[in-house]
């Protein structure tokens, strides 16, 4: 319950620090801190898988990718028009709030102890199972679209291919 | 409680020395190796005290030494945050990397089974990858914090060699995972300790030939070594993303690029060769194929593993050494071609391979 707090505490930390640091490489560096962070959380919750994967996929992978694009373009050319980003930001977070305010008063409390994880939860076999045998389709459609946006991008950066 | 959390820590501290030890003296092994191939007589110049008689010992504390010495350059452009942390999350995923790699069977004290291992996670393989990946940061982070043209161009270049080579490292271990159906690198060292036909023992590199190959070139390109140096590259962008590191900043990166090969040559051993197997050894002593048996005490069956392990981890370094030293380094477009061209279908194609074969003979017993 205390790292909870400490983990939670920290994530919150970072993620502000993502939105208020001037420096677009300490923004990144920072979401790369929260996103370790909550995959930290993860742990702490019995699934370890998804922590992991989140990690790898997201604070490895695309993080670095993010990172590569901030190195690539100067970032100093982006600094303009601050009025109006500060304006859509702050509408965007008025909803964002407004919204999980209505879901979480919609969750009815809940009394005592929080039920046990059943056997298994969390694990690679179970992962699979529910993935490949109860969500198949749907997972073999995302795995089209990402296809799609692949082939898309490709042809966009190269049009004299 | 206390004594559990005891053991965990020894095990930890263990591991951290060992991977840490290894890589100072593979640094000595690196200037000797490459004096041998060019024949030469190198690293005989340390002497401690006026007294130069031990070469290995006088060169592993001259080394650190004089890089703790020198002045810490910071540049005036730089960022003096990230230049500072670069460095540390250089060596940090080379030395974690280690905790979930068996280097040995139970021990048994009394009553108390002991796992040889610091982490026992259920999905120990993810763990690897996912610390690995981490690895990039470090050069990626270092380079701009550097302000450096060079150093951003070995920045770049690191970033889009590992991301590729991730791939396909990633996908040639799924093959080795699908023979041996777990992700604990525990329970994937056990299952080769298994005898094909009642003598071959079942390593992966006999049911994975390929998967070997493409994991082993896969990892030297993400140690960033010699025939894969691109994010160096000397002769070329001056010293890469570490052109502006001087002094124990610099050190770190070093010891990392070692610590990072002793841990590629622990994983390539615990997933290809056997981890802790010593062939025909089993819990109470040798069984060899031909009936013979030898009867060992339980303490002489864990050192001989786990001298076993060690052995065969020093073995991969020494081949990063030579390979370092025999290979000439390769353009950057055949790095990409290499890693997106070659590996990654072959890798695809062994999966595939792997799969069928495992339904054939699953549907044919």
């Amino acid at each position: 319950m205390i790292l909870f707090f400490i983990l939670a505490a920290l994530s919150v930390i970072f993620s502000l620090a993502v939105v208020f640091q001037r420096n677009p490489v300490h923004s990144a560096m920072a979401l790369v801190a929260t996103l370790f962070l909550v995959a930290v959380l993860f742990l702490t919750l019995d699934a370890p898988m998804v922590g992991f994967l989140q990690i790898l996929v997201y604070a490895g992978a695309i993080m670095i990718l993010f990172l590569f694009v901030i190195m690539l373009l100067n970032p100093e050319a982006l600094e303009r028009r601050r009025v109006f980003w500060w304006g859509l930001g702050s509408t965007a977070a008025l909803v964002l709030i407004v919204e999980m305010a209505a879901l979480l008063s919609a969750i009815p409390a809940r009394e005592g102890r929080i039920a046990a994880v059943a056997e298994g939860f969390g694990s690679p076999e179970m992962l699979g199972r529910t993935l490949f045998r109860d969500f198949v389709l749907p997972f073999e459609i995302a795995s089209v679209l990402l296809l799609v946006a692949i082939v898309g991008a490709v042809v966009l950066a190269k049009r004299e291919l | 409680m206390i004594v559990e959390l005891g053991i965990v820590a020894a095990k930890a501290l263990l591991v951290i020395f060992m991977v840490l030890n290894l890589a100072g003296v593979m640094g000595w092994v690196e200037r000797k190796g490459s004096a041998l191939i060019q024949d030469r007589i190198g690293a005989n110049r340390a002497s401690v005290l006026g007294f130069a008689g031990l070469g290995l010992v006088n060169t592993l504390l001259a080394d650190p030494i004089k890089f703790l010495m020198k002045e810490d350059f910071i540049p005036p452009r730089g960022d003096r945050l990230l230049h500072t942390l670069a460095p540390c999350l250089a060596l940090f995923p080379a030395l974690v990397t280690f905790a979930v790699i068996p280097f040995g069977d139970v021990l048994m004290v009394g009553e108390r089974e002991i796992n040889l291992q610091v982490a026992n996670i259920n999905v120990g393989i993810l763990y690897i990858f996912a610390m690995a990946s981490l690895s990039v940061y470090g050069i990626v982070i270092g380079a701009w914090a550097s302000n450096n043209k060079f150093s951003l161009l070995g920045g770049v270049r690191g970033s889009a060699q590992m991301i590729s080579y991730e791939v396909a490292m990633g996908l040639s271990v799924i093959g080795v995972l699908m023979v041996y159906g777990t992700l604990e690198p525990q329970q994937i060292v056990r299952s080769q300790g298994e005898l094909l036909g009642g003598w071959l023992p079942a390593w992966g590199i006999l049911l994975q030939p390929l998967a070997f190959v493409l994991f082993f070139t896969a990892a030297v390109a993400e140690t960033k070594r010699i025939p894969f140096d691109l994010p160096e590259g000397e002769s070329e962008i001056v010293a890469g993303f570490h052109t502006e590191y001087s002094g124990g900043k610099f050190l770190m990166f070093f010891a990392g690029e070692f610590a990072e090969m002793v841990t590629s040559a622990g994983l390539m051993t615990t997933l290809f060769f056997g981890g802790w197997q010593v062939p025909y050894l089993v819990r109470d002593g040798f069984h060899f194929p031909w009936g013979t048996i030898w009867l060992l005490p339980h303490l002489a069956v864990v050192l001989l593993q786990v001298g076993m392990f060690t052995l065969k981890v020093v073995f991969f370094c020494w081949l990063f050494v030579l390979l370092r030293w025999t290979l000439p380094r390769f353009r950057y477009d055949q790095v990409m071609r290499l890693g997106w061209k070659m590996l990654l279908p072959l890798a695809l194609l062994n999966v595939m391979v792997t799969g069928v074969v495992i339904v054939v003979l699953h549907n044919g017993s």
